[in-house]
């Protein structure tokens, strides 16, 4: 009786692994599902059969089509039996066949009756199994009782309905969205999963219509709402309006009272999402996130793992922004690295690597050691890329930083970990000079033992490029041509190149290398062989001067053209006739989609945020740029603004320029569109009007050549200004080109083409386009490192303005700076704000928020000027009753001139 | 945006990660051998920790894994990377104690075997196409119990009885809250 299934073997019991299902097969089974023909039900043995197919099923079996439709019919014979159990596993198992539409037909008729049943437990589950396998004219059949349903008095009736409501809204939107009256009343509901249902179904219905969500939210956020996974939706929804809202907020924030008040509900559940909600507001203030932080870190010394692992994390992320936030909770984080849980425990260790301070750093690896060997390589990961951010910050510890890299480098672990370390130490090299030599020699050891052949390779060369700059390029031969004698044909053969850069790159090496060269033409592999006497008939010839510069040009050189497009030619090779030519591979960098730029509620780049997007982009830009040989001449890229639109959105031709700043020059790059298929435009050019930027000259223009349709180009027109001065302008832009019509059937275009033109918007060259926003991490001492000679210190009446916050941001965009956070000490605080203007309120925040109802402030900035000079801006505004603003700017900089000349910038702007 | 709480999978694993009932709620793992690639890493992932006595969480190839261990079964429910991690354990307690009530307390992978009848209208009953249906453990064990009320089930008659009124106790206390 209690053991069903049993099969009556009798050896059994002996069987060390006993399991019911034993010695199952899918065939025997399908046979047994002839007992649901018969025309005495057997009830409880029908419910074993259906059983037994299940857990087919779930261990991954599956049917034919013959099998499941025989299943589904016999199955379909059992709505005869009146036997409660029974029907369950029916609906259960129609469910997982999900029957074709012309099958489902069978069973409708049983459902519909069980949906009208008066047992409530029939009509729920009917509900959802019809839900589950309706099309769209059953749907239409049923809609009445579905509609009574969402508002039956059973909440298990009405939650049934409503959640198959939610996942028919993917399909049948049309015809769910009809029923939001009843919807409505079911949030109203006093069960706590119907009105959980019901507001997720409610929002789902109206998430296009903004209005009718901030209303929802206005209603439900005064208190209507009971059960904790409602509250938790709830918030969502009103985290969702805040961001919407985000664009006009003047003062306080719409609904935050609601989020706060959410910190003290009696469920955790509810408290951590309101916590979470709080933390990743758009721009939040110290002010704001102070109750949510107390509360995460009461979380972080409970007993349940998975409160503290909630709490780490979000945490975690706010330390991204703001460190200085999180950094009372050091001490918890501290006891936190011993967690038993190591997902908490790796957690930690990265929150205190993004809170810590310098003085830390070493006590902190101290732990880290210990930790590493016993957690898995992806945490490893983790905290690999911690490191490396924080060398990056206090690059005074790059040895122990290094050192540390380097001894889990030895260690055990898998391909990405080692990847993650190479790359860190890779950077660290880059970045920080002096850790270059001990950086290359603990790469130089690795690969000795490494079984990564790709690892191997970069490492190579990596070596080739920077080791022949080094002060003793010889001590690394060593291990090159280890690998040579090693390892497999694709080390040998990198390894034979960054031997033969050694060899070009230090004259004194060159015979040895030469001799070393010679060995490898004996090498199996013929790559190696190739490239062995490739580089000695090239290098070995006799060194005169120009060839010399030109073969190594040739050789070492970098690819100038984007693999990208690199590829796409040589597709189009291997399909066409044409010899190839690699001067007719396309240079141009495909400009990235915009909508990459920034995704929706993304965290603002604080100070803690390391600007690492921004200088790839300008690196991409620097070798776009150097690449044109007209530009070439310019000398190093100063600054590259962020793309500016020329058009409106949705034009037939999309153009956005970003402008370059040169010591001399600027030039300004248009990345085109073309968003009509039946257009190929050429000779792309942007006529620049300059006669309202006096001080410009235009020295070159380069067109581009032809412009397909929505495959992105740029055309280029460079100014000349005069040297170091920060010149600044206005430019009318007008796009002419050549357009010819294109065939969409073949897309052949014609021969002629017709000459047009397309006003652009105008582009304005201001000051803030000469400033690079670069933070310092500690504002008091870079100020006071700066000679107070310097120092220039002016008083400007603003007249009436509106509020402090927008004449704060209005200032930051004129100068372009970028804004501190003020020192943790309060007397740093008081020290910095020197008049009797009161402090900022809180312990640490971004000098570019104003707490509301401030009558005065105090803003720190910092910038790189035109030329390379630091400046550093401390700005104090007041504000008097009848709003009339005053400011007084105190300048320090590098330079005395650039100090006078940020004056000028703000009494201009 | 799809704003609303979800559940990505349930798993009930036994000790050597073999499935005893498992059900898939979104198409993140395509095939049999992705689902079971995915049992098997976080099974082995959970292996060594001790999730006996409170349910323990985990960060797998980003998936959030909330799991809970008791003789020889292995609970586990995952949800999405940015899901609220309580919510995903609340769901996972409402399993792990609607188990326990529907065994009568004697959960180990035999008699969930022999009642996997039980446990498979048990995960129907907590989660619907990942939305949470619902999280209270004794509602959603008097929900499978009605059902087993008439029909002769794998539990003896007066075991069903003592289920019923269980469940029915917990159910009178949860709506007097």
């Amino acid at each position: 009786m209690a053991q069903p299934f049993v099969k009556k073997d009798d050896d059994h019991d002996e069987e060390e692994e006993y399991s019911p299902f034993h010695g199952i097969e899918k065939g025997a089974v399908l046979q047994e599902a002839r007992v649901f023909h018969d025309p005495q039900l057997d009830a409880r043995k029908c419910s074993q059969v259906i059983t037994k197919l299940l857990y087919l099923l779930n261990q991954g079996e599956t049917f034919t089509k013959v099998e499941a439709t025989g299943v589904f019919f016999a199955v379909t014979k059992l709505f005869q039996s009146k036997d409660t159990v029974l029907r369950r596993m029916v609906y259960l198992m129609i469910k997982e066949l999900s029957p074709s539409a012309d099958e489902v037909i069978i069973v409708t008729s049983s459902l519909m009756k069980d949906m009208n049943s008066k047992t409530d437990m029939y009509r729920a589950n009917a509900i959802r199994v019809l839900c589950r396998i309706t099309d769209s004219t059953l749907l239409a059949q049923i809609e009445r009782y579905l509609k009574q349903a969402i508002v039956d008095k059973n909440p298990v009736v009405s939650s049934a309905a409503l959640v198959s409501a939610v996942h028919l809204l993917q399909t049948n939107p049309e015809i769910v969205k009809r029923w939001s009256n009843e919807v409505q009343e079911a949030v109203q509901s006093r069960a706590a999963l119907v009105q959980f249902h019901a507001l997720a179904l409610l929002h789902q219905i109206r998430q296009n219509d903004r209005l009718a969500v901030t209303k929802l939210v206005t209603s439900l956020t005064k208190g209507s709402v009971r059960s904790p996974l409602a509250q938790c939706l709830l918030m969502r929804y009103t985290s969702q309006v805040i961001r919407e809202s985000n664009a006009n907020t003047q003062g306080e924030r719409p609904f935050f009272d609601y989020l706060e008040s959410s910190l003290r509900h009696k469920a955790e559940m509810v408290v951590f999402e309101a916590a979470r909600a709080i933390t990743e507001l758009s721009g939040v203030t110290s002010r704001e996130l102070t109750p949510a932080i107390t509360v995460l870190q009461l979380f972080l010394s409970s007993s349940k793992p998975v409160l503290r692992f909630a709490a780490i994390r979000t945490l975690n992320k706010v330390a991204n922004t703001h460190p200085l936030a999180v950094t009372n909770c050091n001490i918890d984080m501290e006891s936190l690295i011993s967690d038993q849980n190591r997902s908490i425990a790796t957690l930690a260790i990265t929150t205190l690597l993004k809170t810590g301070n310098e003085s830390s750093v070493d006590r902190l690896m101290k732990q880290i050691t210990n930790f590493m060997s016993d957690i898995a390589d992806e945490f490893k990961i983790v905290v690999v890329e911690a490191i490396r951010s924080l060398c990056l910050k206090f690059p005074l510890k790059y040895r122990s930083l290094m050192n540390f890299l380097s001894n889990i480098l030895r260690e055990e672990g898998g391909f990405d970990y080692k990847k993650a370390i190479v790359d860190s130490i890779v950077i660290l090299i880059r970045d920080i000079p002096e850790a270059k030599e001990i950086g290359l020699f603990h790469l130089c050891e690795f690969i000795e033992d490494c079984e990564f052949t790709y690892l191997s390779a970069q490492i190579l060369h990596f070596l080739g490029n920077e080791g022949p700059k080094t002060s003793d390029p010889s001590r690394y031969i060593r291990y090159i041509y280890n690998r040579v004698i090693l390892e497999n044909a694709t080390v040998r053969a990198c390894a034979v190149s960054t031997l033969a850069k050694f060899g070009a790159m230090v004259d004194s090496l060159k015979p040895r290398i030469f001799v070393l060269l010679r060995r490898c033409l004996f090498d199996s592999d013929d790559e190696v062989r190739d490239r062995a006497t490739l580089y000695l008939n090239t290098l070995g010839s006799d060194p005169s001067a120009e060839t010399d510069q030109e073969v190594k040009e040739f050789l070492f050189g970098p690819l100038d053209v984007p693999l990208v497009n690199l590829e796409t030619s040589l597709r189009n090779y291997v399909a066409s006739e044409v010899p190839f030519d690699f001067v007719c591979v396309p240079k141009e960098i495909k400009s990235q989609p915009l909508a990459e730029k920034k995704a929706p509620g993304k965290k603002p780049a604080g100070l803690g945020a390391a600007p690492t997007a921004p200088t790839s982009a300008i690196d991409e830009y620097e070798k776009l740029l150097s690449s044109i040989p007209e530009f070439a001449s310019f000398g190093k890229l100063f600054k590259s603004s962020a793309p500016v639109e020329l058009t409106e959105a949705e034009t037939e031709y999309s153009v956005n320029v970003v402008k370059h700043i040169f010591d001399s020059h600027v030039v300004f790059q248009y990345n085109c569109t073309n968003t009509i298929t039946e257009q190929l435009l050429e000779m792309v050019t942007v006529f620049v009007d300059a006669s309202e930027a006096e001080e410009f000259s235009e020295v070159a223009t380069k067109p581009l050549r032809s412009l397909p349709y929505d495959l992105p180009g740029q055309t280029f027109v460079a100014f000349e200004k005069p040297e170091g001065v920060p010149a600044t302008g206005k430019f009318s832009n007008l796009l002419k080109f050549v357009v010819k019509e294109v065939d969409p059937a073949t897309g052949e275009a014609e021969e002629e083409g017709v000459e047009d033109e397309y006003q652009l918007e105008d582009l304005e060259i201001v000051a803030a386009d000469y400033m690079l926003k670069v933070g310092v991490s500690n504002f008091k001492n870079a100020w006071e490192s700066l000679d107070p000679d310097n120092e220039r210190i002016d008083e400007y009446g603003l007249g009436v303005k509106e509020s402090l916050t927008e004449t704060v941001k209005a200032v930051i965009d004129i100068l372009g700076m970028q804004p501190c956070e003020v020192s943790l000490l309060p007397n740093d605080a008081l020290h910095l704000t020197t008049e009797k203007n009161q402090p900022c309120s809180t312990s640490s925040q971004g000098t570019d928020v104003v707490p509301s109802n401030s009558r005065s402030h105090t803003c720190l900035l910092s910038g790189i000027f035109l030329g390379n000079v630091k400046v550093l801006v401390r700005v104090s505004f007041g504000i008097d009753g009848s709003k009339q603003v005053a400011m007084k700017l105190a300048v320090r900089s590098e330079d005395l001139e650039i100090s006078e000349k940020i004056h000028e910038i703000v009494s201009e702007g | 945006m799809d704003s609303c709480p979800s559940i990505k999978n349930v798993l009930l694993l036994d000790s050597d990660g073999k499935r005893v009932a498992v059900k898939y709620y979104t198409d993140d793992w395509p095939t049999h051998a992705a689902k079971l690639a995915f049992e098997k890493s976080v099974f082995t992932k959970t292996l060594k920790t001790n999730a006996r006595t409170e349910a323990e969480i985990a960060m797998l190839d980003g998936y959030i894994v909330v799991y809970k261990f008791i003789q020889d079964l292995h609970f586990f429910v995952t949800g999405g990377d940015d899901e609220n991690e309580l919510i995903i354990a609340t769901v996972l307690q409402g399993f792990f104690d609607a188990v326990g009530i529907l065994l009568r307390n004697n959960v180990d992978k035999r008699s969930a075997l022999e009642n996997l009848d039980l446990i498979l209208l048990c995960l129907d009953e907590i989660v619907d196409g990942g939305i949470i249906l619902e999280t209270e453990a004794s509602i959603i064990a008097s929900k499978v119990a009605v059902n087993s009320l008439d029909g002769a089930t794998s539990l003896s008659e007066q075991t069903i009885s003592q289920a019923l009124a269980t469940a029915r106790e917990h159910l009178a206390r949860s709506l007097l809250k």
